[in-house]
């Protein structure tokens, strides 16, 4: 009986003890938890940032592009940062289509920033004959197909790009039309002519415009 | 044999060789009815084990830069000994990995292996499906063809339409402006250790899971409920010899076929293979026709069938979340399709929707299929929102207490 009640005794003190232990231990698996979680946020930063793109890769360029060989009609195909950039000579004909197809547009007046203000207009360009533009299609980066010859893609087409990706139609001035997955007719970079229009510099892209 | 049997104690004193064996393989009882359809997870390991091992060798002879990864593709198809068997298995093993995988998932489509108490073992294979998509695709961008350098592009962009952090997550995917060289390195380091490695444990996770809640059968019924004298399932047989013995027969005829197409087929006409790849990487020209893969195409399809960009990625992604909720979406009390005539309709529709989708999606971008696409969109997804409640309300056929043999 003695030792039954010694025992007892024994065991409220170790439960006091063990309860003043357990929330003590119980402070510092927490304690160790949070500063243990801290570290590995901590360390992740410069893993999580090494992926990002190194200095050679971010680095801007400027590109001067030969044009005084281009026949009106013609165009050449070139790039930019590893991205294609078309530079089409439109023929009166050509830019005469824009105008028919503005029903057909998502966005006509290019009220979306995908070009610098002084290509805010129909032709997209500073000089209506001059198409300079990213041929990146804005769904998913394809580079749409140039298309100019009338009824190549559908029945009623005037002319423009069709993207083989996901079907996005675009007119001669890069401008996307409905039914298209695309949202934003695609991007007119910074450019200026040089040696009196033989040549073209392009300088960038605008801050807000989107390539895809 | 005294010493043999000496040595067999020695290991077994310092590794539970024997006693794993007994637990998983000899003393796990699995249902007496499987039927041909129980033979796809057990391939499944196997193409998994087959596309390490050929990865490995593959990985001697190739350059991750932009450079030279075509080039070095292109050596190991003629220069290097064998080196076009090793590519052959390789890309073979990726098509027949999904073919086993879509099998292996109809299966539980069928006999209602989701649910419970298998929740964890569906949310697993998932997840490995999810990984096998990410894996594949990582490893048709590696010979840096022209299909594979578009497809990159494509993949990544969509990433880039997650608001707010999208732009700077496809920075981190692509390591540059444009999809390129920086990007073929991390895809490699990606492909070649990090998503295997995934792979491997999300794996072991599911077979635990699975010899923890052991297999479901065609009738649906839980074995574990009629026991003998000894506590075994009535209704069980040892895995090992009874389903090691089935499954060695399935590979004996998978590994037949995949050899058939290994050595006659190799491309598949361009399912396997597009003729695009041979071309090498073209930053400045999307090939006419950029269509995925054929295991991908439905996916693709209903991408391409939604003309707005952010709602075709938000498809997209519901897609392919959808089937983690499957546990929870069917509440019939009838688990196996062979006791639920309206399930079985719904089964078939839904594999109607994913292949009239797959086909679509193979085909070159054309406005005249987008009805048929939208169509088969909005059945699978129908399939997914009616079940709840078509599930509680179905008719169902008497459950027999015991598996039929």
């Amino acid at each position: 009986m003695s030792a039954k009640q010694d025992k007892d005794e024994k065991d409220s003190e170790s439960e006091t003890l063990d309860r003043k232990e357990l929330s003590k231990r119980r402070f510092l698996t927490a304690a160790t938890a949070a500063v243990g979680t801290a570290g590995i946020g901590v360390v992740a930063v410069p893993f999580v940032k090494s992926l990002e793109p190194d200095a050679a890769a971010s680095a801007a360029s400027v590109v001067t592009v030969d044009i005084s060989g281009i026949p009106p009609g013609g165009h050449i195909t070139t790039s930019w940062q590893q991205k294609p950039l078309i530079i089409v000579r439109r023929t009166p004909e050509m830019l005469a289509t824009l105008n028919q197809v503005t029903a057909m547009l998502k966005d006509p007046d290019n009220k979306v920033p995908q070009q610098p203000s002084y290509a805010q207009n129909i032709y997209r360009s500073r000089k209506p004959e001059w198409l300079v533009m990213m041929q990146v299609c804005t769904h998913l980066c394809c580079s749409p197909a140039y298309d100019p010859e009338k009824g190549s893609v559908t029945p009623t087409w005037l002319g423009g790009f069709f993207c083989a990706c996901h079907g996005s139609r675009y007119d001669l001035s890069g401008r996307v039309m409905h039914g298209s997955p695309a949202p934003t007719n695609m991007v007119v970079p910074d450019y200026t002519f040089i040696d009196g229009e033989k040549s073209v510099q392009i300088t960038g892209l605008e801050k807000k415009s989107k390539l895809c | 044999m005294s010493d043999k049997r000496g040595f067999w104690v020695w290991i077994n004193e310092r590794l539970p060789v024997s006693g794993f064996l007994k637990a998983s393989m000899t003393e796990y009882y699995a249902p007496k009815n499987f039927n041909f359809w129980y033979f796809f997870g057990s391939l499944a390991l196997l193409v998994l084990v087959m596309q390490i091992f050929s990865g490995i060798f593959l990985l001697v002879h190739y350059y991750s830069s932009a450079d030279q990864a075509f080039d070095s593709v292109q050596g190991i198809m003629f220069d290097v000994k064998w080196g076009w068997l090793v590519r052959y298995i390789h890309t073979t093993g990726a098509t027949m990995f999904f073919l086993v995988i879509y099998l292996h998932i109809s299966r539980a489509y069928l006999y209602g292996s989701y649910r419970k108490p298998r929740e964890l073992l569906w949310i697993f294979g998932w997840i490995i499906y999810i990984l096998l998509m990410a894996e594949a695709y990582l490893g048709y961008v590696m010979p840096f063809g022209n299909m594979s350098y578009w497809g990159g592009e494509v993949i990544t962009a969509i990433i880039g339409a997650i608001p707010g952090i999208g732009d700077w997550l496809v920075s981190i995917v692509r390591g540059g402006p444009a999809f390129g060289g920086a990007t073929l390195t991390r895809f490699m380091a990606w492909h070649v250790a990090f998503i295997p490695l995934l792979l491997i444990v999300i794996v072991v996770l599911h077979l635990v899971a699975l010899h923890t809640v052991g297999s479901n059968n065609p009738d649906g019924i839980e074995i574990s409920k009629k026991l003998n004298a000894d506590g075994r399932p009535l209704d069980g047989i040892p895995f090992h010899p009874y389903y090691t013995v089935k499954d060695i027969y399935g590979v004996g005829v998978f590994l037949t076929l995949f050899a058939i197409v290994v050595l006659y087929a190799p491309t598949l006409h361009g399912l396997i293979i597009e003729s695009d790849n041979y071309i090498p990487a073209n930053y400045l020209q999307t090939p006419p026709d950029v269509t995925p893969a054929w295991y991908l195409s439905p996916y693709y399809a209903i991408l391409r069938s939604i003309p707005e960009k952010g709602l075709g990625i938000a498809m997209l992604g519901l897609s392919i979340i959808l089937p983690f909720f499957l546990p929870w979406l069917d509440r019939c009390p009838a688990k196996s399709v062979r006791y639920r005539p309206v399930y079985f309709v719904m089964l078939i529709l839904l594999a109607i929707s994913l292949l009239v989708l797959g086909w679509i999606g193979l085909q070159p971008a054309n406005p005249a299929l987008l009805p048929y696409a939208r169509v088969a969109l909005a059945v699978y997804f129908g399939f997914f929102i009616l079940l709840p409640i078509i599930s509680k309300f179905e008719p169902v056929r008497p459950v027999p207490e015991r598996v039929r043999s």
